[in-house]
């Protein structure tokens, strides 16, 4: 039996008001007056698909699951192009060198055909078992209908043999050249057609065919399905697939909309987990559909396993970790939707970054991977040849030791409002490890008034900087209140 | 068996430009303002300069790297020029070397001297930005302000202080330093402030406002030392010598290692304990005549005086509070308005604090000048609070 043994999710915390979005357009669009319900994740200026995916499979792999023989990372806003942006999720978690990689992206299937070939390869016996994780940040314009529509979010699954969640059953697969939508190599934003059109000739012609050969293959009827996947932002369009089909209309999972948004090639993962997390009873068939140029339908059985897992973090506990924001500037601010007046201190972000020292420093930079002294014990980052504790100072006793999942506690901070940071104040300060270390860092998702001495943080992998003449993204730990 | 520097080296001339946003020069004429007083002042002939230190922290906004500039700038006659960058304590590494070649007996008479162009840059504050290739990637890139305002932070939660408690004690820290500098005619600042002003000013680092904050200044100062012997046959009288002179440096115990608190500065304590024994003083609180301490914050001020024994480890509020520190009080500190009036070009600044104690041991301070005071000592840090550098300075009557 192959299927998935462990899942993990992330939504940034901040959650844009879709009527701040409204209000600030409404003057020039009067149809987006009755579209101001609900809320949009929204990352903050310091996250992107890698991170995010990062949290997500941390979630996942926390407690010590079987480290994956490959990684699968989907996306269709990866940050990078020509850099495995899997290798980044790797080294950021640590795992070992000896991984297979692979991104997928270039349509919003990306999540599910991943998931796909991951359940090939370990159904093949290429890998014992791999971790799926798909992230997703797309841009919009604003005032665009994916301004309203999307949101920011991640998922991770590991797949394998033992331990297993839920069973893989079955799947159809379609490709079908129908564009709803394109982004081309060069361009940010979305080019979209009209929903009415994607609605009646592209899903409701391309998904129930997949769908109904995927089930059959499996042996099932519609009517069995008691979870249906699936997500479109577009009006009745799951729904009247669903009833063409023939399934419950009961079974329709929440696409999440009102509470988060859609999170594009991620958003089938997250929609599964989140029915994982807060619907789904053993011994349950669960329909997951992709739609992009065609059409993954997989069918899914929870075990009996299911009722006993509690994930680090599901995709439910991160919407239910929410911070409502109200101001849509800030949300401009951060996706570079206006031409802002930075300042010269943000100038210097600007410089090149020594790739031979990231390099160097991979395990530091990515993976918070500071030392342990053999000799005394001290903890410290990063590791140096010389230990750093007074009564100590052994020479070349320190052994690998990540900080990331260490408590720790601020020992002093501040709020600067002189340094450049896209979100001011920038918070900072020293963060001290309780089983000892400590360096001073970045504090993120903090908010004025609440950073004190002796509060619990938790480190988080984020975006350090963006050297914007070069296009490079360099990524840090940063402390977040616990 | 080191026998220390103790009345090895006399100062034999000292001078110091006006500090402050100098549009009008560049770091050339501010280095041949401070040497031409400097000179002056030593009455000897340039030729008679056996070898010079010089210090300049940013090297990219002022002259350049080497010892060229000072050589060049002064039409020195081809003699060795060293410089020397050991971030806001540069000054008082210049003035160590210099003062080391003297008591090596390799120089007669060598020169300090100190100079930072900051006002070049096209904002307010200091040049930001981490040095090298790996610092950038990871360490948390705040300005100085935020980076000593930590101290803060800390220092509440050690003592059970409460920010209002704090915010006025530091308030009182600057309102001390700006009439201190309201009487010097070459400071940066020169307007007094109230306690009221300096608590509401706008917010720069929580919780450090505009008037917790030093002068970003333009400025230059120089140091001419000797033997006393030979200071003796140049005819000089009341002679001041240097009686300590120790430098502290981190090695990335505070910001490595959990057994700092964040509170205080732990090379300051050290190089202060040394000092003392090197200059033989045994109750700094009871012998020290005046100081000038590194008050880049009000902060770094208020934690500092306890690190040099001056106050007892969280007493600082209390003697502030008392006048402790005040012009008129039992140790004046900043009498020429420190840091946050005189100013603070980097690179000088180690040296101008020396340019004011030389003074006031010399009774040359005008307006400023204090009573009788034996001996002066200067405190000059560079770095952060959990990493940096710091110098201290015993000056005192040549006996």
């Amino acid at each position: 039996m192959v299927g998935i043994t462990a899942f993990g999710g992330y939504v940034p915390k901040r959650r844009l008001q879709r009527q701040a979005i409204v209000d600030a357009h409404v003057w020039a669009d009067p149809s987006l007056a009755n579209k101001g319900r609900g809320e949009r994740a929204m990352a903050n200026w310091d996250e992107d698909a890698v991170t995010m995916a990062v949290e997500a499979a941390r979630a996942c792999l926390h407690g010590g699951a079987q480290e994956p023989g490959a990684i699968y990372f989907a996306s269709t806003s990866a940050p990078f192009a020509d850099r495995q942006n899997a290798g980044i999720v790797s080294t950021a978690l640590s795992l070992p060198e000896s991984i297979a990689s692979l991104d997928i992206g270039a349509s919003q299937k990306a999540g599910t055909s991943a998931l796909l070939q991951a359940v090939g390869a370990v159904q093949g016996g290429l890998y014992e078992s791999a971790l799926v994780v798909a992230g997703e940040k797309r841009r919009s314009k604003a005032a665009s209908a994916g301004e309203l529509a999307y949101g920011d979010g991640a998922a991770a699954l590991t797949l394998g043999h033992e331990g297993v969640l839920v069973e893989f059953v079955s799947a159809q697969s379609a490709t079908v050249d129908f564009i709803d939508h394109f982004r081309s190599a060069t361009e940010t934003y979305d080019y979209a057609w009209e929903e009415r059109w994607i609605r009646d000739e592209g899903l409701a012609k391309i998904v129930p065919p997949c769908v109904a050969g995927a089930l059959a293959k499996a042996g099932l009827e519609a009517g069995d399905v008691d979870h249906f996947i699936m997500p479109s932002t577009i009006g009745r369009a799951v729904a009247g697939i669903a009833k063409k089909l023939g399934i419950a209309p009961a079974a329709i999972a929440d696409n999440l909309y009102a509470v988060m948004g859609e999170s594009g090639a991620a958003h089938p993962l997250v929609m599964l987990l989140h029915s994982l997390q807060t619907k789904a009873k053993r011994g349950e068939i669960l329909l997951l559909v992709g739609f992009g140029q065609g059409c993954d339908a997989i069918v899914l059985r929870s075990t009996a396993a299911l009722a006993d897992y509690r994930s680090a973090q599901g995709v439910a506990d991160a919407l239910a970790r929410r911070q409502p924001e109200e101001n849509y500037q800030k949300f401009l601010a951060f996706n570079d939707l206006i031409r802002l007046e930075k300042g010269m201190r943000a100038e210097a972000d600007d410089y090149k970054t020594a790739l031979s020292v990231t390099y160097r420093k991979r395990d530091m930079l990515l993976g918070l991977v500071g030392g342990r002294c053999t000799q005394c014990g001290a903890m410290q980052f990063p590791r140096t040849d010389i230990c750093v504790n007074p009564q100590c100072h052994a020479k070349g006793a320190q052994e690998p030791c990540s900080f990331r999942d260490q408590p720790a506690k601020i020992l002093t901070w501040s709020a600067d409002y002189l340094a450049y940071t896209a979100d001011p104040p920038s918070h900072y300060g020293m963060v001290a490890f309780d089983e000892g270390g400590r360096f001073m860092t970045d504090f993120t998702d903090a908010v004025v008034g609440g950073i004190e001495v002796g509060m619990p943080v938790r480190m988080v992998f984020r975006i350090k900087s963006v050297d914007r003449r070069r296009g490079f993204v360099r990524y840090f730990w940063k402390a977040t209140p616990a | 068996m080191a026998t220390g520097i103790k009345d090895k080296v006399a100062i034999l001339g000292m001078g110091c430009s006006r500090f402050g946003e100098r549009w009008e020069s560049g770091a050339e004429e501010l280095m041949v303002e401070a040497f031409g007083e400097a000179i002056e002042d030593a009455g000897i002939d340039v030729s008679e300069i056996d070898a010079a230190w010089f210090s300049t922290h940013y090297e990219e906004i002022n002259v350049g790297k080497g010892g060229l500039p000072l050589s060049i700038a002064l039409r020195l006659p081809n003699i060795a020029v060293t410089r020397v960058e050991n971030f806001c304590a540069s000054g008082s590494e210049a003035f160590r070397g210099a003062v080391y070649a003297v008591a090596s007996g390799a120089c007669d008479i060598a020169l300090a001297l100190g100079v930072e162009k900051l006002k070049d840059t096209g904002y307010g504050g200091l040049p930001g930005g981490l040095g090298g290739t790996l610092a950038p990637q990871w360490v948390a890139k705040g300005s100085a302000p935020g980076s000593f305002a930590q101290l803060a932070s800390a220092y509440q939660a050690k003592h059970g202080v409460a920010r209002e408690d704090l915010k006025r004690a530091i308030a009182h820290v600057s309102v001390k330093s700006h009439a201190n500098g309201a009487k010097n005619p070459k400071a940066h600042l020169r307007r007094e402030i109230t306690e009221e002003a300096a608590i509401n000013a706008p917010m720069i680092a929580e919780p450090l406002g505009l008037y917790d904050c030093c002068g970003v200044s333009d400025g230059a100062a120089a140091a001419i030392v000797t033997t006393p012997k030979i200071a003796k046959k140049l005819g000089k009288e009341n002679i001041v010598s240097v009686k300590a002179l120790q430098l502290s440096l981190s090695n990335g115990s505070e910001s490595g290692h959990n057994s700092w608190d964040g509170s205080y500065f732990h090379t300051t304590r050290i190089a202060a304990r040394k000092a003392y024994a090197e200059a033989g003083v045994k109750t700094p609180r009871q012998q020290v005549s005046m100081f000038e301490c590194h008050d880049c914050f009000s902060i770094t001020e208020m934690v500092t005086v306890e690190d040099l024994q001056l106050s007892d480890e969280g007493g600082a509020i209390k003697d502030v509070m008392d006048g402790f520190y005040d012009a008129d009080g039992r140790i004046p500190c900043q009498i020429d308005g420190g840091l946050k009036c005189f100013g603070h070009p980097i690179g000088a600044s180690g040296i101008r604090m020396l340019y004011e104690m030389y003074l006031q041991l010399q009774g040359r301070a005008g307006e400023r000048q204090l009573p009788d005071p034996s001996i002066g000592m200067t405190h000059n840090l560079g770095g952060s609070p959990m990493s940096n550098v710091a110098a201290v300075c015993i000056v005192g009557a040549y006996a």
